[in-house]
């Protein structure tokens, strides 16, 4: 009896761990920002937060600090850029999975494996000669430019086909007798049974938008189209003293969209999945 | 509603050649059950007619139109698959409609066609569900209330009661046919099921290795099978087949020395010619007069059994007797004359007496 219950305690000694490992600096970040940006600076970080202090976020949001420019401004720019890259990316690797899956037509499978190959090219990789094409095509400095190299994904279109590879053949023959033509049978039939899984490549697009840093860094300098990533490290000045707790306040704000997407999107999500009849 | 005729249809996948020239013409209102083992080609024959597939070679023809070249959903035919392929996100209600909903008719004329289906298929309290809230019988039943709503000039069914367990399988089979009967739908209906074929079909074709081989209705595949295949195929347990030489100017085969008269039929080959003796397992009669044969097992199936008899050179038997005949060791059985049918042993084919 005392031996069983050592066993169950354990796994849970090692999970609250774990827990309190990734919740411990989120907690000092959202403890730091209410407090004297000097203390941090000096290490003297209370764990209990300051309440009276809470007003620094109301200030970073609305005026921003030396460096960088109001934190709504670029949230707005990051969301838009996690919203445009997730979306683009469903959208355009959706119809690519299905062209590769379900048709017959010359260098199918050239096409797949040209795809595929991308995947060992990610933005860092062709980070130059992105950049390059973006000076031609005068993209520069324009949401544009900042969004649309990120919007192929081989991921996407990899996950989306293997999917679809699952629904057995007679699906696919049974809307043909139908009637349902590719377009038809792509609206009715193929995006409402992947519902699920594109509720979850939404979740991974989006935090993946979201967290990009060094394109941004690179294509964007003018401070209108500085995301929250950006702003962040532009708040850590060099010269001049660093307003810790402005930082820690923008990482906390920086933080809450992804999560907020996550605990929205998970409930859809596994709904799909536990429901799923695939 | 309307016939269909298959002239020549040939296909190929690569150099190998699954249906090797098929004709065929059903009647108006006919059920035909194609019926094989696998790999026979009865599928491919089914997926061709759907237009699932396009022929290497052929015309198939529906209500007098050569339809071979169009597209399936315009040739008016309507298919019930094995796996049911129900979309699993629709209801019921919705996975009936959709075929409807395409063809663009009316919201009112879809409820009044898929309510009459529904309570047709007794699916009336279901049509709200979705398919993975229903059991196997009524996906089925799903399946073919989206065939019949179209009201087609052709149904198609490919092995739909396969995915089923056996007591739901009789109820459905037997659902199926009255549904059949009183649609007067034409209809192809493919099977590795004999007892399906049998109970289902107007007529029977039985395929072997791409070619059709036997054409006709279940009581004459059965009582006159036209090879060894066939012989071997309807029925169950198989016919026994028994290798023997013809002799008395065509009047009796000799089975293992053993002469076995063939009453008053007599069969035009000249003594000596190599034959196939097949007798059904229930037509072996219980003898004391007759040979004997070792019983190897005994299969007790309720009201009666199998016996299952072999020789040492490897000859078998098999017996349908009434449960609690008497048995030892060995059976003594003679076999009555007319229930032999005879087979030439080269090619198989059905020997026919002559006068």
């Amino acid at each position: 009896m005392m031996r069983s219950r050592l066993v169950a305690l354990i796994p849970h000694a090692v999970l609250i761990l774990a827990v309190l490992l990734f919740a411990f600096p989120i907690w000092i970040a959202i403890a730091g920002s209410t407090q004297d940006s000097a203390a941090i600076a000096r290490g003297d970080i209370s764990l209990i937060p300051d309440p009276a202090g809470l007003g620094v976020y109301r200030d970073v949001l609305v005026n921003g600090s030396a460096g960088a420019g109001p934190v709504w401004r670029a949230l707005l720019v990051s969301a838009g850029m996690a919203l445009v890259i997730a979306l683009g990316k469903i959208a355009l690797s959706l119809p690519s999975a299905y062209a590769v899956t379900f048709f017959r037509f010359p260098f199918r499978m050239t096409a797949f494996w040209l795809i595929f190959l991308t995947l060992m090219l990610p933005v860092e990789v062709r980070l130059i000669p992105t950049f390059q094409v973006m000076s031609s095509l005068d993209l520069i400095n324009s949401f544009t430019g900042l969004t649309i190299p990120l919007v192929a994904s081989a991921t996407a279109t990899l996950l989306f086909r293997q999917t679809f590879l699952t629904l057995p053949d007679e699906l696919v023959e049974a809307a043909r007798m139908d009637g349902a033509g590719p377009l038809r049978f792509l609206k009715d039939i193929i995006i409402p049974i992947s519902g699920a899984n594109i509720a979850a490549l939404f979740v991974i697009l989006f935090v993946y938008g979201w967290n990009q840093y060094l394109w941004p860094l690179l294509v964007a300098t003018d401070p209108k189209l500085d995301t929250v990533v950006i702003g962040i490290v532009k708040m850590i000045g060099v010269d001049t003293a660093t307003e810790w707790n402005k930082v820690m306040a923008t990482a906390v704000l920086a933080l809450l969209p992804p999560v907020a997407v996550v605990l929205l999107m998970q409930r859809w999500f596994v709904k799909g999945l536990t429901e799923g009849d695939k | 509603m309307a016939g269909l005729r298959l002239e020549g249809l040939r296909k190929s996948f690569g150099a190998n050649e699954i249906l090797k020239g098929v004709d065929l013409a059903l009647a108006d209102g006919e059920m035909l059950v194609i019926v094989g083992a696998s790999g026979c080609g009865k599928s491919t024959l089914l997926r061709l007619v759907a237009g699932l597939e396009s022929p290497t070679a052929g015309r198939i023809l529906i209500d007098d139109q050569d339809v071979t070249g169009r597209d399936p959903s315009a040739r008016d035919i309507a298919m019930v698959f094995q796996n049911y392929a129900l979309y699993p996100h629709m209801s019921v209600f919705d996975n009936m409609a959709y075929g409807l909903k395409i063809r663009g008719l009316p919201k009112s004329e879809i409820r009044a066609k898929v309510d009459a289906a529904s309570s047709l298929l007794g699916l009336d309290a279901l049509l709200d569900r979705k398919p993975r809230q229903l059991s196997g019988g009524q996906r089925q039943r799903v399946a073919m209330g989206r065939a019949i709503v179209r009201d087609p000039k052709l149904f198609l069914f490919d092995e739909p009661l396969s995915n089923l367990d056996a007591k739901l399988r009789v109820q459905m089979r037997g659902e199926i046919r009255r549904l059949q009967r009183r649609l007067r739908v034409t209809s192809l209906y493919v099977t590795h099921d004999q007892v399906e074929a049998m109970t289902l079909g107007d007529r029977l074709l039985v395929m072997h290795q791409g070619v059709p081989v036997q054409l006709a209705t279940p009581t004459e595949v059965f009582e006159r099978p036209a090879d060894t295949y066939v012989a071997g195929f309807i029925g169950s347990p198989a016919m026994n087949l028994l290798p023997g030489i013809l002799g008395r100017n065509g009047t009796v085969v000799a089975v293992e020395g053993t002469e076995i008269p063939l009453g008053n039929r007599r069969f035009a080959r000249p003594d000596g010619h190599p034959v196939t003796l097949g007798i059904r397992p229930e037509h072996v009669a219980l003898d004391p007069a007759g040979t004997s044969w070792p019983v190897e097992v005994v299969e007790l199936l309720g009201s009666e059994m199998l016996v299952h008899a072999g020789r040492a050179d490897g000859a078998s038997l098999t017996l349908r007797l009434p449960n609690g005949a008497a048995l030892s060791d060995t059976v003594r059985v003679s076999f009555p004359a007319g229930q032999l049918h005879l087979f030439d042993r080269a090619t198989g084919l059905r020997l026919e007496a002559v006068a």
